[in-house]
């Protein structure tokens, strides 16, 4: 194995998703060869007239799904993806905290820096996502990082004279979600990390959503302002306040359109209520409501009521020299608003009925698979920790992702998932070493597409997978800089697990762990994908002919 | 037989774990603060080692990473079960101890408490024998951040009184002082170098570990996990 990430030079022990950020690459330029040439960043929309953010597009089409025989396949889906190959849309890279900073400033400053941010290609660990959501629409795609900022990207308007432009991504508004804190009382620093975004459905003109870091969930407005009142009475037109005296006729203030502004503004801070790290959100769908989860709590919110929250799960046990077990993800189903799952670090999921107790302690339904003993290893309990739980779009199943797997249970059945697919199961035989280098922690999400049809989830060395439900056929692809030339297939990629390697396969001991996809996304409604991988946002969609 | 299948014999697991360990910091600047924070070059060639090793990290945390705690807990008390099978692993610690002392921990932020849990889990390891180099586990926190709002650790904060080291007050004899003194024989605390031999008389899949019998084993791991009531002077607020 090479590039093992460091281990205990992590301070928060667990994902390591801190790793060692090497370089961040100018931009392509489109459509050359790919050497790197500096590229206008991307602008806050809030602070001026904004623009459109640039980002390279850069067309490259990914070869068709192998079946096993080698020969391209069809990718079932029930939203019209055809051929089932893949084209990378566009890599976006977000913008520093430093050049964000350039930009509040006089144009000689941020000519200076953009220069720096040029010559020196530097990405900081800030920079590194840590979470990615399409919004309900999927016009809208956020992404959180670890230095505390909100980044939502906007999908360009299709438009007849530029159709290849569809699905196309631009910056829209940026934001500093959380800002590091201090816990005076502990003597402890909070991380201003975002963990998740959650979206909520659109109900008006603005964009809302939650974000939240270790402890702290914040409601974020975000909202577009193109006109502006002009003609006031009393002010005058550098908003100084007139002298009513010298008002001798009255008019009525009009509205006049400006350049287009997008303003993000905390609408709620829901705070104080979590002793533990908060590992997932979930918005009810009554949209009255949203839950937290941390390690060992779970606690429900009202949208409108910041200073309480009911607790409605507690597996803390009375004596903490007990404890075994923690709650790693927490969703509510997406119809039932009474109905919640969560999982834990032994691998069970629980679903819970809150209409049975006001503490949900007790669970309706108890999904856990019996161990394999054949698979059986110190590890075992470790790789089986569910790092992610997801409903389906449907509500009928719910998907989990461990260590090795991704498995879908049907909600009726408890005692066994109803599919298990390998994500990378030549891992096995490394798991002393994985455990050794704290790789073995490592939390990946996992994805349903919109019909319910594909799953996807990530891997280390960048890839990532996808699982076709219907036809049982998967495909590994890349998210890399190094693949990503203009208009080249990119082919799915293949891991050698022993005997001869093949020429464009990649042998175990090769791969890079401290490359790892662990956020993706899906678009809603379409086949249309977001991968983050480090501090680069890739956005993939399907070949449409 | 509990290893994986995978599982590499030992030496070349700690040919790989030295591998890992050397690859893990060969890409880091010099410059970087990570390198100096990064773990001693020095594999420890058995999982229990291992285990003991990332727990005593994690428990070291300012504020832990709870799953990462707890996973590697329940590790250890496999790999623990596994080299004694014979020894009852009582499955629910019994001592009662003072309702919510890990919640008074936690909340208070005592450098001292953490200091001297610090110093016990040390001072077990110089025993025990286990760690060849405990030195670079010492706080790896900056200065000036403590590690107080001490980790809800299983069972380790039971040991300690609230303010002081006052269990190390008494020196390490006082911990063992109601306990035969024959199982720490010198020879049992030979250097790590030659814990590495494999012992098959001790039974099944014991290539991995260290030379201590059940006892000392039964003893050291209750002692992490709490298990096992100290008798000691009752220190305040117990």
């Amino acid at each position: 194995m090479h590039q093992p990430p460091p281990a205990s030079s992590c301070s928060s022990s667990g994902s390591c998703e801190c790793a060692r950020v090497g370089v961040r690459l100018s931009a392509l330029a489109p459509a050359a060869a790919p050497c790197p040439a500096p590229r206008r960043l991307p602008r806050p929309r809030q602070l001026e007239p904004p623009s459109r953010g640039t980002s390279t597009l850069i067309r490259a089409g990914l070869g068709p799904w192998c079946s096993p025989t080698g020969s391209p396949a069809p990718l079932s889906c029930e939203t019209g993806c055809g051929e089932g190959s893949w084209i990378l849309v566009c890599r976006l890279l977000v913008p520093t905290q430093v050049s964000l900073l350039s930009m509040e400033e006089d144009i000689d400053t941020r000519k200076i820096n953009n220069s720096f941010l040029r010559d020196h290609s530097y990405a900081t660990e800030a920079d590194i996502i840590s979470t990615v959501e399409f919004n309900h629409t999927g016009e809208l795609l956020a992404t959180g990082d670890k230095g505390g900022r909100v980044v939502i990207f906007q999908r360009e308007q299709e438009s007849k004279n530029q159709v290849h432009r569809r699905g196309e991504y631009n910056v829209y508004s940026t934001f500093q979600s959380h800002e590091p804190e201090f816990d005076y009382l502990k003597s402890l620093e909070i991380e201003e990390k975002i963990n998740k975004i959650r979206w909520l459905p659109q109900q008006n003109a603005a964009y809302f959503l939650l974000s939240t870091n270790d402890k702290t969930v914040k409601l974020w407005k975000v909202s577009e302002r193109d006109k502006r009142p002009e003609g006031y009475n009393l002010k005058d037109e550098e908003g100084r306040l007139r002298d009513p005296a010298t008002i001798t006729t009255l008019r009525v203030p009009v509205l006049r359109p400006m350049d287009l502004m997008v303003e993000a503004t905390p609408r709620r801070v829901f705070a104080n209520a979590h002793t533990y790290h908060i590992n997932s959100i979930s918005v009810n769908s009554d949209y009255e409501t949203y839950m937290s989860a941390d390690d060992l709590r779970i606690n429900l919110w009202n949208f409108e009521i910041t200073n309480q929250s009911f607790n409605i799960v507690d597996i803390k046990p009375a004596n903490m020299e007990e404890l075994t077990e923690v709650i790693t993800a927490a969703e509510f189903h997406p119809h039932h608003c009474n109905t919640f799952v969560y999982s834990s670090s032994k691998g069970t999921i629980r679903l819970c009925d809150m209409r049975a107790s006001a503490l949900c302690d007790r669970h309706t339904k108890f999904f856990e698979e019996p161990e394999d003993p054949s698979n059986r290893s110190f590890f075992s309990e470790i790789i089986s920790s569910i790092s992610d739980v997801k409903f389906s779009h449907s509500g009928r199943y719910i998907m989990t992702r461990d260590y090795l797997t991704v498995k879908v249970w049907d909600l009726n059945m408890e005692n066994r998932p109803i599919e298990t697919y390998q994500v990378h199961d030549y891992l096995r035989s490394k798991l002393c070493s994985l455990y050794e280098n704290d790789c073995i922690f490592d939390k990946f999400e996992c994805v349903w597409n919109g019909s319910d049809s594909v799953i996807m989830t990530g891997s280390y060395n960048n890839f990532f997978r996808m699982f076709d439900r219907n036809t049982k056929r998967d495909v590994t692809l890349e998210a890399s800089r190094e693949n990503s030339k203009p208009r080249a297939i990119l082919k799915p990629r293949k891991v050698c697990v022993g005997g001869k390697r093949r020429k464009d396969e990649i042998s175990v001991d090769s791969l890079d762990f401290s490359k790892k996809i662990l956020h993706t996304a899906w678009h809603p409604s379409e086949n249309i994908i977001a991968v983050a991988a480090t501090n680069n946002l890739y956005i993939f969609q399907d070949k449409v002919n | 037989m509990m290893l994986s299948k995978g599982l590499k014999r030992k030496r070349e697991e700690e040919e790989e774990g030295k591998e890992a360990l050397a690859v893990d910091t060969w890409w880091l600047d010099p410059g970087h603060p990570a390198v100096a924070q990064a773990p001693p070059a020095v594999a420890s060639s058995s999982l229990f080692d291992l285990s003991v090793l990332k727990l005593h990290h994690s428990l070291r945390q300012s504020e832990p990473d709870l799953r990462h705690l707890v996973l590697v807990v329940n590790t250890l008390r496999r790999i623990q079960a596994s080299m004694a099978p014979t020894a009852a692993l009582p499955p629910v610690p019994s001592p009662p101890t003072a309702p919510g002392i890990a919640d008074n921990l936690l909340a208070s932020s005592d450098a001292a408490l953490s200091a001297s849990m610090a110093s016990l889990l040390e001072d077990l390891s110089h025993i025990e024998g286990l760690s060849q180099a405990p030195q670079p586990l010492v706080d790896e926190g900056p200065p000036g951040r403590p590690t107080g709002g001490a980790p809800p650790s299983l069972g380790a904060l039971d040991l300690l009184g609230p303010a002081t080291g006052c269990l190390l007050d008494d020196g390490l004899e006082g911990l063992f002082e109601d306990i035969d003194t024959s199982m720490y024989d010198s020879e049992l605390w030979a250097p790590a170098s030659e814990g590495h031999k494999s012992s098959p008389e001790d039974g099944p899949g014991k290539e991995e570990a260290p030379e201590l019998d059940e006892a000392e084993l039964d003893y050291l791991m209750d002692v992490l996990v709490g298990t096992q009531a100290l008798e000691r002077p009752p220190g305040p607020g117990r």
